[in-house]
């Protein structure tokens, strides 16, 4: 099928646009990106079904001269969708202006205490590490550890195997 | 087998239930599942010594061909009778290790009973994946039993060690099952056994499957979770680490032995690996001064021991692992509880501080040393007959090669005598009274029943070695299944005669005996040449490194900024389908400029409108701009020969800038720029790059095209089978209805998010009703006939803020759209319109009436709940569905009812429509939802106390 200009241009124009808003760190810039991104996949899927035609409704036009219904059931739940989405994002928007008066995407603080991390987990550190009544059973006869009261089988002072 | 299983399963389930009831006692009850496993078990024994296996299969997933299939041989047996047997006797344990009100009995129970189940399912399984997923509970069960109530950090990290290594064999273990099975046609034990095929695969497959084995059953280098699940209550290292779980391992290999044993790298892994087990354990065994780690680096040892010998792949070696694997059981089983009375009574384990215990607990002392006798390998107990057995078979055959023999019973010999030494100083350790230590104290005597346990298995193994005659039906009927390698198969019995076994059994005793006399220098020894590393603390470095490696990969890749993972997404997706698209992509040869002159004009206007969004800082101009691109769209939808979708566009648009305004009024009127120009500069470039991108695709993606479009044939079925004309919309509720079903859903879960990020504590908040005494005052004040309540809550509001001409239009207006809204829904079938659109027309009547009348006129224009609307719909469309299937036609198929009713002459109802009703339904809920949170609510908070203060001089838009 031959393309035409104009629809590829403007499906081009409208994903710069959006992309350029999406990439902002205002969530009402990236929701402004993510409406405009929404109207240029639409205007994508429209323009893949083909040439313009007569309206998909039998009775009012034949078979062989509508455009193709397909794309447009699709397009038709994702413009509604489109609408949810964004009704979410705005509620969004609110309360991050409720909470902190900003509506930015800010940094992930977690992320970036990910990245700081020095120290490991208690759940993660070398057994030798551990405070003696923290570390596993089997680990307790390591020779380097209690090295002194296996100097002598019997005669031990009260130590501290076992739990 | 299948009802024993679901019995177990029940206990297993109603076990913290009975626990609360009656306590400790409640462990008595739960005895009686195992025990009926043990007897239901014994009871087929006639029936599988005659050869008959007991089978039950039943279907699971037959498109994997997966399947409940269980059945009992004589291996299975074996391992089912100790199984079930030991089981029993250590719940019966239970009810008196435990006192009264310890914490967290019924959750142990449970596990435990649970544990029992699987384990019992694991040594029944006929199926490889079936034994597969018994073999994770097993490991699931052990995890939840060692970590305990998961308070002592000792004890979660003998857990989460047990798990990780135990789950990592597992994993390979199931790679190499499916191996296997692949290879050898056949998921069934049975049949694979019989033929496992040959080739590579199945070599890895069975190494993969030992890696699960070696894992499980602790042999080297994965020994060390054993000794550190000590941590876990005495009865679970009394069955878990003595007589089940860890004889998972040694069942699988005895299992496939038959068919695997000569597959290269089966003997060589399993002889090596068994053998340097046997030695390791023996010797760290030791050097403990806990009773309880010596008791589990000496099971460490037994089970290298084990796999050796059920792993050769031979007639004799088999009978013997099979007689040791039961004494195995039994002793080891004996001597754990042993400990955990001795821990009871004294309050501790250390060999050191016990002394003089033989006398003042006797019954006990003499369980344990009969059954230390049998893991010594002293006449006439069990243990005993299993390791002549094994001398014998080694000296005469065994294995097919002779220096291998020799070499690994060289090797048996040397960890009989480590054996030996360590069961003498369990003994003396336990009871023994030690020069110069005074007596330990006794606190108290210990229950009879506490110490049944004991007593009866230690007394099984006393018996069962004179009788182990008895046994050789048993064992044959097992090791009939792999081949003769020694001239004649040695009968079970005590006393073969004078013959080198015999002389080799004296060895081992005797030089047990001298080690264990020369325990001060031996240990002294042991120091001298301690090694400095340990493979618990190579898994613990292995770990930590793991852990530094993904803080490292976290730290790295994720900063924590939005726009730079999308950026680098967007990167992503030029760089490789964006570079395809430009080297193999076949650019259309011909090109028309548009499909009518409208459409360039609409082109321009809705380019140049996305063009000044970038630069207006105003939000709400910027939202109008936006605005003006939608509605744009919507023409160009129009002129595409699209009515359905115009319609919803202009409706969808006009909505999204009510919302916007709704929210905005919240907000500053600007939006603060917050990017360096540099940041702006790289955006630009990404975003162009991704621009023209798409472009291309389009036109690359229609001039590609070369099959048939599906929905060519969309028009006559439409019509036909889904009873309309607008084939869009029989689209969408019938040909795709599955499609819309999931979007509307999705329109649900939107909506129930709104709400709750609005409301916060609850799902919406109640119908705002006007006040009626309010309203009644108004009526009064006004001296006029009563104007019912039509726009009545208008009266609330400030009259500042009323509009008279908003209320005349919506008078005049409101009705008449509602009315074509269900014009739309009811015609939409066959012409433009539908579900959407007509929920789309309720919901833009319901922003008219609030905008005119305030947030108490939106309560009286829909004084329902929304997700009452939203819950409706969903049954709406999910019931057609199922009316679908009801009248034996397919999920969400459409019915066509055609009668002629005297009024209305012809009427045509398609069952569809119910469905369109239910996303009409929806969509009206989630306009409803947003003016109800984004609206009314916001307006209340505003009314009430607004907890946003501003800022001196911030202008805020209202």
């Amino acid at each position: 099928m031959t393309p035409t200009i104009v629809l590829p241009l403007m499906i081009g124009g409208l994903y710069a646009a959006g992309v350029y808003l999406l990439l902002d760190r205002s969530l009402t810039r990236v929701l402004l990106g993510f409406l405009l991104l929404g109207n240029a996949t639409n205007l994508l899927l429209l323009s893949g079904g083909g040439p313009a035609g007569l309206a998909p409704i039998l009775g009012y036009s034949d078979a062989e001269e509508i455009n193709d219904p397909l794309p447009q059931a699709l397009i038709l739940t994702a413009i509604v969708i489109t609408f949810g989405v964004a009704a979410f994002v705005l509620a969004m928007i609110h309360r991050s202006w409720r909470l902190v008066r900003e509506e930015v995407v800010g940094t992930d603080e977690e992320d970036r205490r990910v990245a700081a991390r020095r120290a490991p987990d208690a759940d993660e550190l070398d057994p030798d590490d551990l405070a003696p009544d923290d570390r596993i059973a089997g680990h307790a006869d390591s020779l380097a550890g209690d090295a002194e009261e296996l100097a002598d089988d019997v005669d031990l002072p009260a130590g501290s195997a076992g739990r | 087998m299948i009802a024993l299983l679901t019995l177990y399963l029940l206990a297993a389930l109603l076990a913290p239930l009975v626990v609360r009831w009656w306590g400790r006692q409640a462990f008595l009850v739960l005895a009686l599942v195992p025990g009926a496993g043990f007897v239901w078990t014994l009871l087929q024994l006639g029936s599988v010594l005659a050869g008959d296996d007991v089978r039950e299969t039943v279907p699971w997933v037959p498109a994997l061909q997966l399947e409940v299939a269980l059945r009992l041989d004589a291996l299975a047996l074996t391992f089912a009778a100790f199984v079930t047997g030991v089981g029993a006797l250590v719940l019966v344990y239970c009810a008196r290790y435990f006192s009264p009100d310890d914490e967290g009995t019924g959750r142990f129970a449970g596990c435990l009973t649970a544990f029992a189940g699987s384990m019992l399912g694991l040594v029944l399984a006929d199926d490889l994946l079936l034994l597969y997923v018994f073999w994770e509970l097993t490991t699931v069960f052990s995890f939840l039993l060692i970590g305990g109530s998961g308070r002592r950090l000792a004890a979660r990290r003998a857990a989460s060690q047990a798990l990780v290594l135990t789950t990592a064999g597992g994993l390979a273990m199931l790679v190499g099952l499916i191996l296997i099975g692949q290879a050898s046609g056949s998921f069934l034990l049975s049949e694979v056994v019989a033929d496992p095929g040959s080739g590579t695969a199945v070599v890895w497959g069975a190494v993969l499957v030992l890696a699960g084995a070696v894992t499980k059953s602790a042999l080297v280098p994965f020994h060390f979770w054993l000794p550190a699940a000590m941590e876990a209550p005495t009865p679970v290292s009394a069955y878990l680490h003595a007589a089940a779980m860890v004889k998972a391992g040694v069942y699988v290999v005895a299992r496939l032995a038959p068919g695997l044993a000569d597959v290269p790298g089966w003997r060589p892994l399993v002889l090596g690996l068994g053998v340097a087990t046997m030695l390791v354990g023996g010797y760290r065994s030791l050097r403990q001064r806990d009773l309880k780690l010596l008791l589990a680096f000496g099971t460490v040892s037994q089970l290298g021991f084990l796999v050796t010998l059920v792993g050769a792949g031979s007639h004799e070696l088999a009978a013997a692992g099979l007689v040791m694997t039961l004494a195995h059981a039994l002793f080891k089983s004996t001597l754990f509880l042993t400990v955990g009375v001795i821990d009871h009574a004294t309050g501790t384990r250390d060999l050191t501080r016990l002394s003089g215990l033989g006398r003042r607990l006797p019954v006990l002392a003499v369980a344990a040393t009969a059954a230390a006798a049998s893991m010594a390998g002293l006449p006439p107990l069990l243990g005993f007959v299993g390791k002549e057995a094994a001398f014998t078979a080694l000296l005469d055959g065994g294995l097919p090669d002779r220096t291998a023999a020799l070499t690994v019973l060289a090797g048996l010999v040397a960890g009989s005598v480590l054996t030996a030494a360590y069961t003498a100083r369990f003994v003396w350790g336990a009871f023994a009274r030690k020069p110069g230590a005074a007596d330990t104290d006794v606190g108290h005597a210990p229950d009879p029943l506490f110490v049944a346990a004991p007593v009866v298995l230690a007394l099984t193994g006393l018996v069962l070695g004179p009788a182990s005659p008895l046994l050789d039906g048993l064992v044959a009927a097992y090791a009939g299944t792999l081949p003769l390698l020694a001239p004649e198969a040695e009968h079970l019995a005590l006393w073969h005669g004078w013959q080198p076994a015999l002389a080799l059994s004296a060895l081992t005793v005797a030089g047990g005996a001298v080690l264990f006399a020369l325990r001060a220098p031996v240990l002294r020894l042991q120091k001298r040449f301690a090694v400095g590393a340990s493979a618990d603390e190579g898994y613990w470095n292995v770990l930590q490194g793991v852990d530094r490696l993904s803080v490292l990969v976290t730290g790295t890749t994720q900063r924590g900024s939005l726009p730079a993972y999308l950026g680098t997404i967007l990167v992503a997706v030029l760089a490789l389908p964006g570079v395809l698209l430009l080297t193999r992509a076949p650019w259309p040869g011909e090109w028309r400029a548009w499909d009518t002159p409208v459409q360039a004009v609409v082109g321009v206007v809705v380019v140049t409108a996305a063009a000044l969004t970038l630069r207006i800082r105003q939000r709400l101009s910027a939202v109008l701009v936006v605005g003006v691109t939608g509605y744009g769209i919507a023409v160009v939808f129009a002129l595409q020969g699209a009515p359905d979708l115009a319609l919803t566009q202009f409706l969808v648009e006009t909505l999204t800038l009510v919302v916007f305004v709704l929210v905005l009024r919240k907000l500053p009127k600007d939006i603060t720029e917050r990017h360096r120009p540099r940041e702006r500069a790289v955006r630009g470039v990404i975003a162009v790059a991704v621009g023209a991108f798409m472009a291309a695709v389009g036109a690359v993606a229609l001039s590609s095209r070369t099959a048939t479009p599906v929905s060519e044939d969309y028009p006559g079925p439409a019509y036909d089978f889904g009873g309309g004309n607008n084939v869009v919309n029989v689209t969408l509720v019938d040909i795709r209805a599955w499609d819309t079903l999931g979007e509307v859903s999705l329109l649900v879960v939107a909506a129930t998010g709104v709400a709750s990020l609005v409301f916060l504590r609850r799902r919406t908040g109640g119908v705002d009703r006007a006040p009626r005494t309010e309203l009644v005052q108004e009526r009064e004040r006004a001296r006029r006939a009563p104007r019912d309540r039509w726009l009545a809550a208008t009266a609330t509001l400030d009259p500042a803020r009323r509009s008279v001409v908003l209320e005349v239009v919506t008078r005049l207006l409101f009705h008449t759209i509602t009315v074509f809204s269900l014009y739309l829904l009811f015609s939409g079938h066959n012409e433009p319109g539908g579900g959407f659109a007509g929920g789309l027309v309720a919901g833009l009547a319901l922003v008219l009436r609030y905008l005119a009348g305030g947030r108490y006129e939106l309560g009286e224009a829909a004084p329902v709940a929304p997700g009452l609307l939203l819950g409706s719909g969903l049954l709406f469309a999910g019931g057609t569905g199922i009316v679908g299937l009801a009248l034996g036609a397919g999920v969400l198929q459409t019915a066509i009812l055609q009668a002629t009713v005297p009024v209305l002459g012809d009427v045509k109802l398609v069952t569809s429509l119910f469905f369109d009703i239910g996303v009409y339904l929806i969509v009206v809920g989630l306009v409803l939802d947003v003016l109800r949170s984004l609206g009314a609510e916001l307006d209340r908070q505003e009314d009430q106390e607004d907890p946003v203060e501003l800022d001196p001089g911030e202008m805020v838009l209202r």
